[in-house]
C-alpha cells in the first residue's frame, strides 16, 4: 500500500503549496488593492486612530489632529474652515476630498518615504504618526480672495484662483460659498451624515471646488489665447489693422443668431481697428474673424499648450476638464474666439492662461504642495517646478503682455488699477444666452508686468445682480486687484 | 526498558531512535508560543502582561508536560514532532481566542450587555481533550485492537450522524444542522463521527481489499472497478449526499467522502476508484449546485465575495479585507480589528491570524498543518500492519481535506464551508476528537517505529515462558 501513500503525500503537499500561494496572493499581491477597498473599515478605522499630519499654510496648521477623548483617539479640525474648505477637503469617516485625499499617503504615514519613521515607530513601540504637508498658498492673497468674493453679497458663487507664473505655486484658490468641514470630520457618525446630506442638498452645491470642478464659457478673457495664436502665427501684430465693425456675419450662418456684435459700445465699429485697441476695448467681431483665419485646428492646438483638454493639471483629484472641442465648424470657431460656443474654462485653467503670458510664454504645471515633512518635521522633499508647455515665445508673451497692459491703463480693465505698478489685465462677460440664469463674470490679470510675481483669475457664476450690472472688469477687477496687491506688498 | 536497543541499527539498517528529549525540546518550544502568545495579547490590547499569566502558562504547562510524561511511558517510540506541532497549535489557538474576546469584552462594555466569551470554555475542552489523549494511550496499547470494532464504530458514526436531523436534540445554527444539544452542552457529532468512520473504513477495507482491487474491468487505460463493488463507495456517497441535503454542510460531506475515497484507494492501489469517485463527487457537487440555494449562493460568493455585499453576506470578504490588512507581518496581536470578522473565533481564525500575525502567521499555521499531515502518512508508510497503514493515512488525510477546506475558503480560494480549523478553532467537539486523533497516531507511529522483536534471541525471555503460536 505504500505506493498510493506516497501518491497521497504528493497530493497533500500540494494542497498545501496551493494554500501558501493563495495566502500569498491574498496578503502581497492583491494586499493594496483589498486595502483600497472603500467597503474595508479597517483603514478608514485606523486612519482615525492614528495621528494624521498637518496641512500647513506658511507653517500654521489649517488641517490638524487634536487629541480627543471619544471612540477614536484623534480628531481632525480645521482652525479656518471657510477660508481652506475646498483646499484642504475633508476627512470623514466615510470619504476624503483636496489635499486630505490626494496627500492621503504622507499625512496617514503609510507613504514610502516615511518608511524609516514608520520602522522607528514599530521598535520604539510609539504610536505611528502621519507626516504633514505644507502648501504653497499665500495667507494674504488667500485672504484677499475671499474677503472679496464674500464682498459681493449674499449668494455670490464663484471662485478665484492665483498663480506664480515663474513657478506654478498656486497662491490663492478660494471657492464660494464654503462650508465647515469640521462638521464632516466629525466622530458622530450620524451627525456626519446628516451634516452631508444637508450640504449636498444645497442648491448652490457649497462642496463643489469652483476653481477646478466648475466649468464655464470663459468670455472675452479666452480672446488672449486667440490674440496668442494670431500673433504667434505670425498673421497679425498688436498694430496691425484687423478687422472689426459693428457686426460680424458668422460663416456659414445668415440669421440674427449668427450675427455676432459687441459689447462695449461704439469703440469697435470702424471696419478695421489695431488688434491692441480691439483687444483693450474687447471687440467681438474682431476676434470671431481672427478665430475663422486661423481655423479650428490652430485655435485648439493653442487652447491645449495653455492647458485645454487635460485634466491632470494640478495635484488635486476630481479635475474638470477644461475643453476647446476638435469638432467646431466654422461658424462656431467664429465663436470660439471670443470665450463662447463650446469652449469652457475653469478658474485654474485661465489663471494658467495669465500665468502663461506672464512667464514669457512658458506655462508652469501648477502645484498645491511645496514641500512634505516626516512627523518631526524633518523636510522629504520639496515639490519641483515643472515645466506644463512652452505655449508661446517670449516676444509673443512681451507683446501680448504690453496689450494687456493697456486694457487695464486704457480700456476695460480700469478696475484693477494698482498706482505706481503696471498691472496687465483682461475683462470677461459670458453670456449664458438666457434670462433666468446670470452672465458670468471674468478677470485675469497679472502683475507687476515687467516682472510678474502673480496671476489671478476670477469667476463670478452667481452674484444675484441683474445682468446689466454684471461685468468682468465690475465685478472681479476689484478683487484681482487685492489679490494681486496683497502678493506684490507683502 | 533495554537501552542496547535504542540507537542500533535494526531492521533493513532501520535506527529505531526514541527522541523523547527531541520531543521536549520542541514541546517547550510550543509551550513559548502558547504562553508568549497569551502574554503579547494582554500587552497589545491592555498595554501589560496578563495577571493571571502564571496560573494560565502554569496550567498550560502541566497539560503538555502530562501529554509529555504519557507519551514517554506509553509510546516511547513515538513521533517526537506531532506532539509539540499540536501543542503549539493549541496554544495559538487559545491566545488568538483570548484576544478576540477581549475585544469582545470591550465591544459588549460599551454597548452594556454581558460578553461572550470563548478562552475560558476552550481552555476546559483543551484539558478533557489532553484529558482523552492520554487515556486512549494509556488504554490503547495497541491499535489493532481497534479493528475489532470496525462496525461498532461504523454504526456509532452513522448513528451520530443522524443525530442532529432528530427532531428534539437537533438544532439549527446558522444555516447548518450539525448541532446536538445535549442539556448543558452541545456538541458537533460529525467531529467525533470521522475519527469512527476512519477506524470503520480501515476495518472495512483491510478484510474487502483484494475483492475492491482485483475484479473489474481496463476501460480507456483505467482500471474500473466491478458493479457490485462499487456498493461501498455508493452508499458513502449516498450518506454524504445526505449530510448535504439535510444538514446542508458542504464541508463534512466533502470531508466524508473525500476521506473513503482515499482510503479505498490506498487500500486497493487502483486509481480507477478515484476516477469514478471524481466523478460522482462532482456529479453531486453539480447536483446540489443546481437544488439547493445555500450551495448556490455559496458558489457566488466565492466567485465574487463582495456580490451581495448589502445582504449580509460579506464573511468572506470581511476576512479577506482582515488578511490584506495584515499583509505580510501583520499588525501585532492586539493591534488589529479581528472583531469585525464574523466568527472569527471559529470558522474563520484563519482571518484574524492572518491579519494581526500576517502572511508569515498564516505559512507557519499552513506549515505546521503539512507538518501533521506528513508525520501522520510518514507512520503510514512504516506502519507494518495494513490497518494501521489505513488507519494513519485516513488520519492523516482527515487532516489535509479538513484544513484544505477551511483555509481554502477563508481566503476565497474554494467556496467556503462550515468546518473547524483543527485544534485553532473554538469548539468542544472537534478539539476534543482531535486530540484523540493525535493519540491514535502517536500510537500508530510508535508501533512503527518501535523495533521488532527480535525472536531468535538465545536468550530466554517474556515469551518462550507462554506457548507462542508462530504463523507462516
Amino acid at each position: 500500500m505504500n505506493k498510493p501513500i506516497r501518491t497521497l503525500s504528493l497530493f497533500c503537499g500540494l494542497l498545501f503549496l496551493v494554500l501558501l500561494g493563495n495566502a500569498t496572493y491574498l496578503q502581497y499581491v492583491k494586499a493594496d488593492d483589498l486595502n483600497g477597498n472603500s467597503l474595508n473599515r479597517r483603514v478608514i478605522e485606523a486612519s482615525f486612530a492614528r495621528e494624521r499630519g498637518a496641512i500647513l499654510v506658511d507653517g500654521d496648521p489649517v488641517a490638524e489632529s487634536k487629541k480627543s477623548d471619544d471612540r477614536y483617539e484623534w480628531q481632525r479640525t480645521y482652525p479656518r474652515p471657510a477660508l481652506f474648505a475646498h483646499v484642504t477637503g475633508w476627512f470623514s469617516f466615510f470619504s476624503q476630498s483636496g489635499i486630505e485625499r490626494a496627500e492621503n499617503d504622507v499625512l496617514s504615514g503609510d507613504d514610502p518615504q516615511l518608511f524609516v519613521t514608520r520602522l522607528v515607530d514599530l521598535l520604539s513601540n510609539a504610536q505611528p504618526k502621519g507626516g504633514s504637508v505644507e502648501l504653497t498658498l499665500d495667507p494674504a492673497a488667500q485672504r484677499a480672495a475671499y474677503d472679496g468674493l464674500l464682498a459681493l453679497g449674499e449668494g455670490t458663487q464663484g471662485s478665484v484662483v492665483a498663480l506664480e507664473p515663474a513657478t506654478g505655486r498656486v497662491l490663492a484658490m478660494v471657492s464660494v460659498p464654503s462650508f465647515d468641514p469640521n462638521k464632516l470630520a466629525s466622530h458622530d457618525l450620524t451627525s456626519v451624515r446628516d451634516a452631508d446630506a444637508a450640504l449636498n442638498a444645497r442648491k448652490d452645491q457649497p462642496k463643489l471646488n469652483r476653481a477646478i470642478q466648475t466649468t464655464l464659457p470663459p468670455g472675452s478673457t479666452f480672446k488672449l489665447v486667440t490674440a496668442a495664436a494670431a500673433i504667434e502665427e505670425g498673421l497679425y501684430g498688436p498694430e496691425s489693422q484687423v478687422p472689426a465693425g459693428a457686426s460680424y456675419q458668422l460663416p456659414l450662418t445668415s440669421n440674427e443668431a449668427g450675427r455676432v456684435t459687441n459689447a462695449t459700445g461704439n469703440a469697435c465699429n470702424p471696419s478695421t481697428v489695431t488688434l491692441k485697441f480691439s483687444l483693450e476695448w474687447s471687440c467681438n467681431t474682431t476676434f470671431a474673424k481672427i478665430a475663422d483665419e486661423l481655423g479650428v485646428d490652430k485655435m485648439r492646438e493653442m487652447s491645449e499648450k495653455f492647458g485645454f483638454n487635460d485634466t491632470s493639471l494640478l495635484d488635486l483629484p476630481g479635475q474638470a476638464k477644461s475643453a476647446y472641442p476638435g469638432d467646431l465648424d466654422r461658424a462656431q470657431t467664429g465663436l470660439s474666439g471670443f470665450g463662447q460656443s463650446n469652449v469652457r474654462a475653469t478658474p485654474l485653467q485661465m489663471a494658467m492662461v495669465a500665468a502663461g503670458i506672464a512667464n514669457r510664454g512658458e506655462v508652469m504645471r501648477p502645484h498645491l504642495v511645496d514641500e512634505i515633512r516626516s512627523p518631526d518635521f524633518d523636510s522629504l522633499g520639496k515639490s519641483k517646478n515643472e515645466v506644463y508647455s512652452r505655449a508661446i515665445s517670449a516676444a509673443t508673451a512681451r507683446q501680448l503682455t504690453d496689450m494687456m497692459v493697456g486694457v487695464v491703463d486704457q480700456g476695460t480693465a480700469g478696475t484693477a488699477r494698482i498706482p505706481g505698478i503696471r498691472v496687465a489685465g483682461k475683462t470677461g462677460t459670458a453670456q449664458t444666452g438666457r434670462d433666468d440664469i446670470a452672465n458670468y463674470a471674468w478677470f485675469v490679470s497679472f502683475a507687476p508686468a515687467d516682472d510678474p510675481q502673480i496671476a489671478v483669475a476670477v469667476m463670478i457664476q452667481n452674484s444675484n445682480r441683474v445682468n446689466s450690472e454684471i461685468s468682468g472688469g465690475g465685478l472681479g477687477g476689484p478683487i484681482a486687484k487685492a489679490v494681486m496687491e496683497a502678493v506684490i506688498n507683502r | 526498558m533495554p537501552r542496547s536497543q535504542t540507537g542500533q541499527p535494526g531492521f533493513l539498517g532501520f535506527v529505531h531512535r526514541r527522541r523523547r528529549g527531541a520531543e521536549l525540546f520542541l514541546l517547550i518550544q510550543a509551550l513559548v508560543v502558547g504562553i508568549g502568545g497569551y502574554a503579547a495579547v494582554g500587552i497589545g490590547v491592555d498595554g501589560e502582561v496578563p495577571t493571571n499569566i502564571l496560573t494560565y502558562g502554569g496550567w498550560l504547562a502541566l497539560l503538555i508536560i502530562a501529554c509529555h510524561v504519557t507519551v514517554r511511558r506509553t509510546a516511547p517510540y513515538a513521533d517526537p514532532v506531532l506532539l509539540p506541532v499540536v501543542a503549539a497549535l493549541n496554544g495559538l489557538g487559545l491566545a488568538v481566542i483570548r484576544r478576540l474576546d477581549l475585544a469582545e469584552i470591550a465591544q459588549a462594555a460599551g454597548a452594556g450587555r454581558e460578553p461572550k466569551t470563548f478562552a475560558t470554555d476552550q481552555l476546559i475542552w483543551m484539558t478533557i481533550g489532553v484529558g482523552l489523549f492520554i487515556g486512549t494511550l494509556s488504554v490503547l496499547r495497541d491499535h489493532r485492537v481497534l479493528q475489532r470494532f470496525t462496525y461498532t464504530s461504523g454504526l456509532a458514526a452513522i448513528v451520530l450522524l443522524l443525530m442532529p436531523i432528530m427532531p428534539v436534540i437537533g438544532k439549527e445554527t446558522n444555516g447548518a444542522r450539525i448541532w446536538v444539544d445535549l442539556g448543558p452542552v452541545g456538541m458537533q457529532p460529525g467531529e467525533v463521527a470521522k475519527v469512527l468512520l476512519v477506524i470503520a473504513f480501515a476495518g472495512y477495507l483491510v478484510v474487502h481489499r483484494d475483492a475492491l482491487a482485483l475484479a473489474g474491468r481496463r476501460f480507456f487505460f483505467v482500471d474500473l472497478p466491478r458493479g457490485r463493488d462499487l456498493g461501498p463507495i455508493l452508499a458513502m456517497w449516498l450518506i454524504s449526499l445526505g449530510i448535504l441535503v439535510f444538514q446542508h454542510d458542504l464541508g463534512s460531506s466533502l470531508l466524508f467522502f473525500g476521506i473513503f475515497l482515499t482510503m479505498l484507494y490506498v487500500s486497493t492501489e487502483r486509481p480507477g476508484w478515484l476516477v469514478v469517485g471524481a466523478a460522482l463527487f462532482f456529479a453531486g457537487a453539480f447536483f446540489g449546485y443546481q437544488v439547493f440555494g445555500h450551495v448556490q449562493s455559496r458558489v457566488l460568493d466565492w466567485l465574487d465575495p463582495f456580490r451581495a455585499w448589502d445582504d449580509g453576506s460579506q464573511q468572506v470578504g470581511l476576512s479577506m479585507f482582515g488578511m490584506s490588512w495584515g499583509g505580510l507581518l501583520g499588525r501585532g496581536l492586539g493591534a488589529g480589528r479581528p472583531d469585525l470578522i464574523p466568527y472569527a473565533e471559529s470558522d474563520f481564525i484563519v482571518g484574524a491570524i492572518g491579519e494581526e500575525l500576517g502572511l508569515t502567521g498564516v505559512m507557519a499555521v499552513i506549515l505546521l498543518y503539512g507538518i501533521i499531515v506528513e508525520r501522520a502518512l510518514r507512520a503510514a508508510l512504516v506502519c507494518r500492519d495494513g490497518f494501521g497503514k489505513l488507519v494513519a493515512c485516513g488520519l492523516g488525510v482527515v487532516f489535509a481535506l479538513q484544513v484544505f477546506v477551511v483555509i481554502g475558503g477563508v481566503t476565497d480560494l474554494i467556496p467556503l464551508t462550515g468546518l473547524t480549523t483543527p485544534f485553532l478553532s473554538y469548539g468542544g467537539s472537534s478539539l476534543v476528537a482531535n486530540w484523540v486523533i493525535v493519540a491514535l497516531l502517536l500510537r500508530i507511529s510508535d508501533q512503527a517505529r518501535r523495533p521488532v522483536p527480535d525472536l531468535s534471541s538465545d536468550e530466554p525471555s517474556e515469551a518462550e515462558t507462554t506457548q507462542v503460536v508462530k504463523f507462516a
